[in-house]
Parts: C-alpha cells; structure tokens; sequence
C-alpha cells in the first residue's frame, strides 16, 4: 500500500520512478492481511506522525478511491463502552481526537448506540460515534495505485528482492536485485517487515522492525448485516483491540489480537490467538455465529522499535534514502498522506517535481458482472461470451474477469492475484470449486505450465506434476517420451520461470532532471539488466 | 501342507462382520464372525486369492476430456494391482471412445481387459448430445 | 432476456437431478429441461472413477461414470431437455429461475415446479479451523479428485488427509495408484466415518495408517506445504497437550465433511433442518415453498448414490403431480427424530400418502450400535419397526413403512396444513409427529451368532 502509494503519487510529475517488490505481486505483504479500516484519528497521539498522517489520509480517502476505482464506504464508526468505568476513555479519546483534528466525534448514549448498532452487547454504556471512520478494500486500493503508476510510466519490477544498495560517497547511487542494477538518484525504503533489512543495505539502523501477528476471522456474506459499521472495544495501551467490521465486500471481519513474533514469516494462526480473536469478539457482538466462518488468516504489521511511531523521513546518515517505514496502524489509512508526505521530503532532498501534463489520475474500476444490473450484463455477454461462463460460483465472477485481470497493466500470475482483482475464490467455499477452473485459465492465458501455476509466487505451487508422473517414471517403456506429461499442453520445466525470491521490498526511484551523478547525459534513472539465472526446474524451493 | 488363521473384517455387506478364518490347502477349514454364508465365501477368496477391481484413468487424445475413466473388466488378482497400474500408465487412446471399449486386452497377463469406464466423444462434443 | 417456459425445471444434472428429471417425464410432464453448470451431464458422478455405485439399484458395482451414463441414457430417452455450461443466478418463490450460460446469455426459466439438485459443496479448512500457516497444497479431497481423474494432475506427491470420510478414504487409495505416497489418514472421532469396505480396500490394501481420535493441530510451510503436526484428541475432541507429533508431507487433503449447497434454496426463503443443513421437505419432496422440490445431497448428505436416485425418483413424481393438479390432501403429520437417531427425512408425511403407497424415511443413527429395532412411533404406538444388525452413523438408514400402516384415526391425527405444522413439540401433544426411534433388541435371549469386534 504505502510504497504503491508513493510510486502513483510521484507520477504526477516528470520523474522516472521504479518501484520493486519482491514478491510475486503487489499488495501481497501486511497489505492484504489487516482489518481494512480507515481510521477516523482519535487513537494516535497528538503531534505524531500517525495522528497528521492519519487525519490527511482519512479526508483523502473519498477522493482517492474514487479517482482510482476502489470501494470504500464511509460507514462511521463505534468505539463502544461495554460497561459505565469505561465511558470515561471514551471521553479521553474524543478530547485526543480534537486534538488531532478529528471531525464530528461525539459520544453517544446507549440506546442510540443499540439503535444503530441493535447486535451490540447489551452491556454497552456508550460509544464514541466517529462519523468519518470508514471500511475499505486494501488489495484493491494497491493494486489500483499500482496500476495508475504504471498508466502514468512508473516501472514496475515483481518478484524482484533487492539484495544489495550501493553507496558513494555517503548516497545511495544504486538497488541491485538479482540480474537487475537499478542506478538512481533517490531511494525510498517503504519495505514493510522488511524495512530494517533495507536500510542495514545503507549501513545504517536507525529503527528495529518487530513484527506484530494479528489473527482474523472471516465470516459468511450471509451473516455480513450483523454490525454495519466498524464496532471497537475501549483500546488498550498497546493496540486498538478486536474490532468487528462488515467489509466492503458485505463480509464480516474480527480481529486482531496482537503478538510480538520474533520470525518475519510466521504468519501462522494459532488455536489461542484465533479462540482470543473470538472471545474479543463476542464481547462487542454476543451473536457472532463462529460456524459462519469462511476463513481465518494472520498478518504481520510492521512495529518500529523503539520509536513506536511511523518513521518517515530521509537517513539521517544518507540523504537520499528517505523511509516510510514502520507503518502499522493507522497505515492503512495514512497511506494517501504517506505518499504526499514522502513526496514533499524528497523535494527537500533536492528532487525536482514538475508537473506531468499528461498524468491521469483515474483508472478505471474494473466491470464486475456480480455489480451490474441484468440488461447491463446481457449487453456484456453479447459483445464477449466469456461474461456469461460463470466460474466462481460464490462470489458470481465471469471467465471475461479474470481473463482480463490476468491482462491488466500490473502483471497478476497467481491465484491469489487473481482472487484479489476479481473475487474468484473469495467466498464461501474459499475456491474448492474455481480454484481448478482458474489454474486452467491461468495456465491458458499466460501459456504456464499447470503446475508452475502458484498460490502466491514463489515456490507455492499448486500441482505437483501430471498424474501418472511417478509411475511413468518406473516404467521402462519406449512409448516414455510422447506418452507422458500430457504432451500436447506441458512444455516441461524449461520455460524461464521467474528467479529470484526472498529478500526485501524496495522503492526504488528516479531522479529529476539536471541532477546526473554519475549517469550519461539522457539518463536520468538507467536500470541494466544482467542475465537471470534460470531456477533448474519446477520453482519448488523456497530462497 | 500349513495351516493359517487370520483376522480380517468381511465387506461383502454394510455389516462388515469381524471374521477369524483358518485356511489350509487353499480350502476353508473354519471361519468364526460370519453371520452369513457370503462371509464365509469372502473369507476363502481374501486369504486364498484377494482379488480387486482395479479404476483409474488413461490418457485421451483429441478428446472432450484429457483423460477416460477405466476400470478392469472384473476383479484381478491383488498382487497384479501394481502392474496393471504400470501398464496403463503409457496408454494413450484417440477419441472417440464408446463406453466398454477395450483399453488394454489380458492386462497384465491376467486374462481380464481394461475398458472405458464412460464413452467419450471428441473434442467439443459432450456425450450428452 | 430471453424467457423459456416450461413444465419442470431441475436444477442441478447429477445422479439426482438426471433421475428426477428422468421420472417426472416418465410421470407425463410435459416440458422438462434439466440444467448443469458444467459442460456435460453427471456432477459429481464424472470424477468418481472408482466403482460400487448402483449396487442395490441396478446389481451391479459401477464407476460413477457408468451409473451416471445409465441413467443419463434414461433422461435422453425419457424426453428430457437439457441447458448445459448453464449457471442458476437465481430462483423467486414464484418459480421463476435467472440462468446464464455463454450461448445465450441470461435466460429466465418460468417453470411450473422446479426441483433443486444442486448437491453439495465440501467443508473446506476455514470451516473446521486448522491453526498454522496458509501455504499452498491444502486441498479439499474432491477439489483434488477433479485434478486427477478429470485434469490429469498430481496435487502433490506426499500425502496426509484429515477425515476418515468416503472421498479421503477413496482418494487415499486413487492418489497412491497414481504413484504419490498416502503418509496418514486422522479421523477425529473415535470411529471411522466412511464405510467398512473403504477402510478396508483403500487403507489397509495400501498399508496406510488410520489413526483415530487425531486431527492436525498446525500446517508448516510458507509456501507450499512442509508438514503437519497432529495430536490426539480428547472425548471432547480437543487436541490433547503432550501428544503432538510431526509428519512431513507436501500436501494436506481435507475429507472433513460435506455441505448441503442451498443458496437458492435459501433465496427463496425456504425452511432449512439446522441438523442436514438441508431444506425441509414432504414425502414428496417439496420445500415449505409451494411448487419447489429438493433431492439428494441438497437435502442432507448420502452415502449410496442408490438412495440419491430412490429419493430424486420421488421428487421427479411429486413435481409431475403438481403439475398435473394431483397433489395429495393437505393432511400430514410431523416426524421427529428420536432416541438414537440424529435426523429423519422427509420431515412432513402427506396422510393420503401413508394410506396409499409405502413411505420411504431416510434416517442416521447417532452413534453405532448393534442388534437394534428401527421403530416409527405414532402417538406412543410403535406403528412399524425394523430389526438391524448393525446401525452406524456413516451409512444411512431406510425405514419403508407400508401402505396403511399409519392410519389417522388410530393415532388421532386431526387437520392440520403443511404450513401450519410448527416445529418439533417434545411432549408430543398437539401436534401430530411420527418418532423414529432406535432401541436395542437385546433383553437377555441368546446370541444370534458371530462376534462383533
């Protein structure tokens, strides 16, 4: 989210700006593990850069969404009282949230919280009312910021870790990921979990990134009318606390707990964090059906020790390498003004900013025949029959979506890409019944191998191999070289898979012009790509 | 020549009658658990000559589907399961296929064939039709 | 849109749908068109490649392709019109149906009874609640059973599956025919919950271990699967601490349970058995909504597609006789599950039908027993009971009581409307119910013979 952000926003003006990820799509870090809440602002404290960040980011996000075709409703939110001892935080809060320049807080008594909000816990005393705290789709909202920079001639590098940043003399002059030397004029660490490996690269550390797991429930649509705003308990020192929310997908999210987690992969949910996550839960909405659920997941929020706050601003030892870097909450919703933000700092550091007249600030939202009307989607299904074969049942998501999605500006490869741009394995049965027909079409569309198609890049794969394979291999038989691997559409493992995983997420970035360093005279940002190593074989190991 | 008493649950019915069954010379001495005569039956044949019907598929070319379900005509010895299986692997049938066809003939040397356990047309054409 | 009438319109092309739709136009329907979202007809039946279906039906031990081309030759013959590639978006309580499909584009189907057969989707990890990492390689067994009888692909080549049910058992044995290592199959429970034979020939054929009373209390791998952890469980079905230990595998297979797919039942506001997860059905088969029928898996779950086809055969004659205005007279009666048994279907029995054709009740026992008494009790008369050997949860009961065996003055049953029938009464009093129920047969008399282990 943040570093999409910041590529879109830098393309307004006439920089040449690259942005690395390192893994197989955008959006796939803390972005698409978090309670899609846009915050109202009363939580930070005043004077933070969580609390500035998040009141801007909060006014930008109508606009934001709706330039870049990105659901959010701004639906209000609660922060509720479960018993009287607790109305005066809600007190405190409102005062902290003036402060912060919050708009419209007011707390409200129990029967117009029960009025609004009627499967609250009876217990309820009061609640804060936050009339601009909203409900988003963080996925999309990347994706969309992605897509939008790359419209706008952002260079966007997937599956790409940056494993090395050159110095001299004390700047950052160049990003090497694996077969790819990027040389730029300015470097902005917005890595995640990752952020303090990528400044380390600048031999500097300043901040220390500690992973905080959060467990989540997610519940059937069917159940998603139970609360209509985000509900929250009193928060404690450390965390907001278990939130119930609809999505705007008309779902139902619970969670987080919190846990320091000392490995920046366990994104493992446990019995104890997910029977928390319930408990918590059902404090809030005491008819919370768990035999609902669809799914439960964890993600990773980027904590920075011991600063606790974002840390934004360029190296103090190396001017041109700005962070954005410990954003966890509010940095979902900070995101619009990370981005600004961040834009601002480099134009200190010298970057030029001119103006784009060419720059377009909306793309387009995606059709999606479950939101269209019935002469709507008859008109669709005359002009491309693909929109009347129905894949995903769940979620009633067309072959045209997801052909579509697989053809878009930003590359999605992955079943997960696709579930987050279509919604195909979104839904109840979690892809038992589309997940084999979108492999297929993957396989089709992108002419992959069926079992180099990935969950999520990488070594994920889904299929092993063709059936038979093992006994094929036993058999000692002339007839071995045509009769296996379902000749006609596998072309073996030989088909330059992409390299390279692990590592860090890095944005790297251009330079305006006048400011050559070392680069010739008509580059300004010059990437030289070396030979990628081919990975023998079936992508199956982890880096 | 030897005697052997085994344990083994009978699956001729739903029942599935625990049975202890002695066997010597290839003929049933004494069988205890049955609650009927097919037991007692299912006892010879499964310590004398287990059998099993073997399903799996094969390989289809310029079919509706990439591959045809098949089944042994009847069931086969159990210690061949393993070489039918092998021998299948490499089959690979043209389109189209009528339910029954034979897939493999005396597979394995066991004097049953292999045959198509649906009728397959080609590309294009489901059966239905 | 287009707007098609017709007679009846089935809903869902598996061994139900085909044999509904087959027997309302054996019945005389007129215009039957019978609807699949997949490209050809069978469901489920065309990726169970293993035999043993039809073997009370048609005496034989059939592959699922076989009995479904049975019994789609029976629907071509009997005049049956079909809507392939063709997905239901929606059903109104005025039996009018939203589909579309490539061909056509969106369709509305007005039909005079519709019958849903849309079968049953399969518990998936977010519905049972398996801790740890979400790597790819865990898989529902039948979304793992289509790759490799339909696609021609391995999901993986070490194997372990949660769930002692038929598809794991079956799948078990098919992903080790195809070359892959089975390392385990966990039942939760302290039973199996598929059938005997399956455990036998897919199981200790293969020499893979079944341990009962386990489940997987964490998946490793961030990727792709690495291993599991499994403990054993309680009498509470709780993970007992201490008892953990690791299998490496590549691939985790869930058999954990299937679900009665009712989306378009559910829009159409139909009552639903919290205990099948099914819609609540006549002896006809028809739904609390008038002119909406349900069969097979969509009802509650079978085990023998023998009983899918006994029951759709039913449902295909309920559609044919409203069609034709001879629906039997609004009289009926309630039935409850009793002791020992966890459900019954159908829950409403038409009077005029116990008194003129035999009632087919379909039921499973809570828990397995032996030597035992089926009994259907009217007013606290047992009014016919069955003996059986052996009773398990995992296979269905049939209960068929005769023509006449439920007579309305004897049980004192008086008016009293479908819809106007409330749920279950425990004590029996106003409402007019039919109690299934199971006892044991043994007091005391000598033993019929043969050890039970």
């Amino acid at each position: 989210m943040v570093g999409t952000g910041i590529a879109r926003e830098l393309s307004r003006y006439d920089v040449r700006v690259v942005l690395v990820e390192k893994r197989a799509d955008v959006a796939f870090g803390t972005t698409k593990a978090n309670t899609a809440l846009v915050h109202a602002g009363y939580d930070a404290e005043p004077g933070t850069w969580k609390a500035r960040l998040n009141v801007r980011g909060n006014a930008l996000y109508p606009k934001v969404c709706a330039e870049l075709g990105v659901s959010y409703k701004n639906t209000g939110s609660l922060v509720v009282a479960l018993a009287e001892e607790q109305t005066v935080h809600l007190h405190e809060l409102r005062a902290r949230g003036e402060t912060n320049g919050v708009p419209g807080l007011e707390v409200i008594p129990r029967e117009r919280v029960l009025a609004i909000e009627p499967g609250v816990s009876p217990s309820v005393a009061a609640a804060l009312w936050a009339p601009t705290g909203g409900i988003t789709s963080p996925w999309e909202l990347a994706i969309a910021y992605a897509e939008n920079a790359v419209a706008n001639g952002v260079e966007l590098l997937l599956s790409s870790p940056v494993i090395g940043i050159d110095m001299r003399g004390g700047r950052a002059v160049s990003v090497r990921c694996p077969g790819v030397v990027i040389y730029t004029q300015f470097v902005v660490n917005a890595a995640g979990i990752w952020a303090d490996d990528i400044e380390r690269m600048i031999n500097r550390d300043d901040f220390e990134i500690t992973p905080r797991r959060g467990e989540y429930y997610l519940f059937d649509r069917r159940v998603g009318h139970l609360v209509s705003r985000p509900l929250f308990p009193v928060p404690s020192q450390a965390t907001k606390g278990i939130v119930v929310a609809p999505t705007v997908d008309g779902n139902l999210i619970a969670g987080p707990n919190a846990l320091l987690v000392g490995d920046k992969g366990d994104l493992a949910t446990t019995a104890a964090g997910l029977a928390e996550v319930i408990d918590g839960a059902r404090k809030l909405v005491p008819g919370l059906p768990v035999r609902e659920s669809i799914t439960n997941f964890a993600g990773l929020r980027a904590v920075a020790v011991p600063v606790g706050d974002f840390v934004i601003g360029a190296s103090p030892g190396v001017p041109n390498f700005v962070n954005a870097a410990g954003i966890q909450s509010p940095g979902l919703t900070a995101a619009p003004a990370i981005a600004e933000a961040v834009r601002d700092i480099l134009a200190d550091a010298g970057l030029v900013l001119v103006e784009k007249p060419t720059f377009n600030p909306v793309r387009e939202r995606p059709t999606r025949f479950s939101e269209l009307g019935r002469d709507e989607q008859s008109a669709l299904i005359e002009k491309n029959p693909l929109w009347g074969h129905i894949i995903c049942r769940c979620e009633t998501v067309t072959e045209a979506e997801i052909v579509e999605a697989l053809h878009r500006p930003v590359p999605c490869t992955t079943l997960d890409g696709v579930k987050f741009r279509t919604r195909a394995g979104a839904g109840r049965c979690q892809g038992g019944f589309c997940g084999p027909r979108v492999v297929d079409i993957i396989h089709r569309e992108l002419d992959t191998p069926m079992e180099h198609v990935t969950k999520k890049g990488g070594g994920s794969y889904i299929l092993s191999g063709p059936s038979k394979g093992p006994l094929l291999e036993q058999a000692a038989c002339r007839c071995l070289a045509d009769a296996g691997c379902n000749a006609a559409r596998d072309d073996g493992p030989d088909d330059g898979q992409v390299c390279g995983r692990a590592g860090a997420e890095d944005v790297g970035e251009g330079v305006g012009r006048g400011d050559h360093g070392n680069l010739g005279e008509q580059d300004v940002c010059r990437i030289e790509t070396r030979e990628r190593e081919e990975v023998g074989g079936h992508a199956h190991g982890r880096v | 020549m030897s005697r052997e008493t085994s344990e083994l649950t009978c699956i001729v019915c739903p029942v599935g009658c625990r049975l202890r069954a002695t066997i010597e010379d290839r003929q049933l001495v004494e069988v205890q658990g049955n609650s009927c005569k097919r037991g007692a039956a299912y006892a010879l044949d499964e310590l004398c000559a287990p059998k099993r019907t073997v399903t799996s598929t094969v390989r289809v070319k310029g079919g509706f589907l990439p591959l045809v379900p098949v089944r042994t005509r009847e069931p086969i010895p159990k210690d061949k399961i393993a070489q039918v299986l092998l021998d299948i692997a490499n089959i690979k049938m043209d389109a189209p296929i009528h339910i029954h066809q034979v897939v493999a003939a005396d597979v394995a040397g066991t004097g049953i064939d292999v045959i198509a356990s649906r009728s397959m047309s080609r590309v294009n054409a489901p059966r239905a039709e | 849109m287009r707007t098609v009438e017709c007679d009846i319109a089935v809903v869902g092309a598996g061994p139900a749908g085909l044999a509904a739709a087959a027997r309302a136009k054996q019945c005389g329907a007129g215009r039957v068109i019978l609807m699949d979202r997949d490209r050809e007809l069978g469901g489920i039946l065309n990726q169970c490649i293993h035999n043993g279906f039809g073997l009370q039906l048609l005496s034989e031990e059939l592959t699922g392709p076989e009995y479904a081309e049975h019994f789609i030759s029976e629907a071509r013959d009997a005049g049956v019109e079909t809507m392939l590639d063709t997905m239901v978006l929606e059903v109104t309580q005025s039996r009018q149906i939203v589909a579309v499909n490539r061909h056509e584009g969106l369709m509305r189907i007005d039909a005079k009874a519709i019958v849903l057969a849309m079968g049953a989707r399969e518990r998936n990890r977010g519905g049972v609640i398996i801790p740890g990492m979400r790597p790819a390689g865990v898989f529902t067994a039948g979304a793992a059973q289509r790759y490799v009888n339909m696609e021609g692909y391995m999901p993986g080549k070490r194997i372990v599956v949660l769930g002692s049910g038929d598809i794991g058992l079956i799948m078990a044995r098919r992903l080790t025919w195809e070359g892959a290592k089975v390392e385990a199959v966990l039942e939760i429970l302290p039973f199996p919950s598929g059938l005997t034979r399956n455990i036998v020939q897919c199981l200790n054929d293969q020499g893979i271990p079944l341990y009962l009373s386990h489940t997987v209390v964490d998946i490793h791998g961030e990727e792709r699967v690495e291993g599991v952890t499994v403990a054993r469980v309680d009498g509470n079905l709780r993970p007992i601490p201490g008892t953990e230990w690791d299998i490496e595998c590549d691939t985790l297979l869930l058999s954990v349970g299937l679900i009665p797919e009712n989306e378009l039942t559910r829009d159409v506001g139909g009552e639903l058995d919290p205990v099948t997860g099914g819609p609540v059905v006549t002896d006809e088969m028809e739904t609390s909504t008038p002119g909406i029928f349900a069969c097979g898996n969509v009802v509650h779950i079978h085990d023998l597609v023998d009983n899918v086809t006994r029951e759709a055969w039913t449902a295909g004659e309920g559609a044919a006789r409203l069609v034709a205005g001879q629906q039997p007279g609004d009289d009926t009666v309630r039935t409850r599950a009793g002791d020992g048994i966890r459900y019954v279907v159908p829950h409403v029995l038409h009077l005029d039908n116990l008194a003129s054709r035999d009632v087919r009740l379909f039921m499973r026992a809570t828990r397995p027993a032996e030597r035992v008494q089926v009994e259907a009790v009217v007013g606290g008369e047992v009014v016919f009971s069955k003996s059986e050997r052996v009773v398990r949860p995992a296979e269905m009961v049939m209960l068929t009581i005769p023509q006449g065996k439920v007579s309305p003055v004897e049980a004192g049953l008086n008016r009293a409307g479908l819809n106007k029938v409330s749920p279950d009464c425990a004590d029996g009093g106003s409402q007019p119910e039919l109690v299934v129920r199971i006892t044991s047969r043994d007091r005391g008399t000598g033993a019929e013979g043969g050890e039970k282990a």
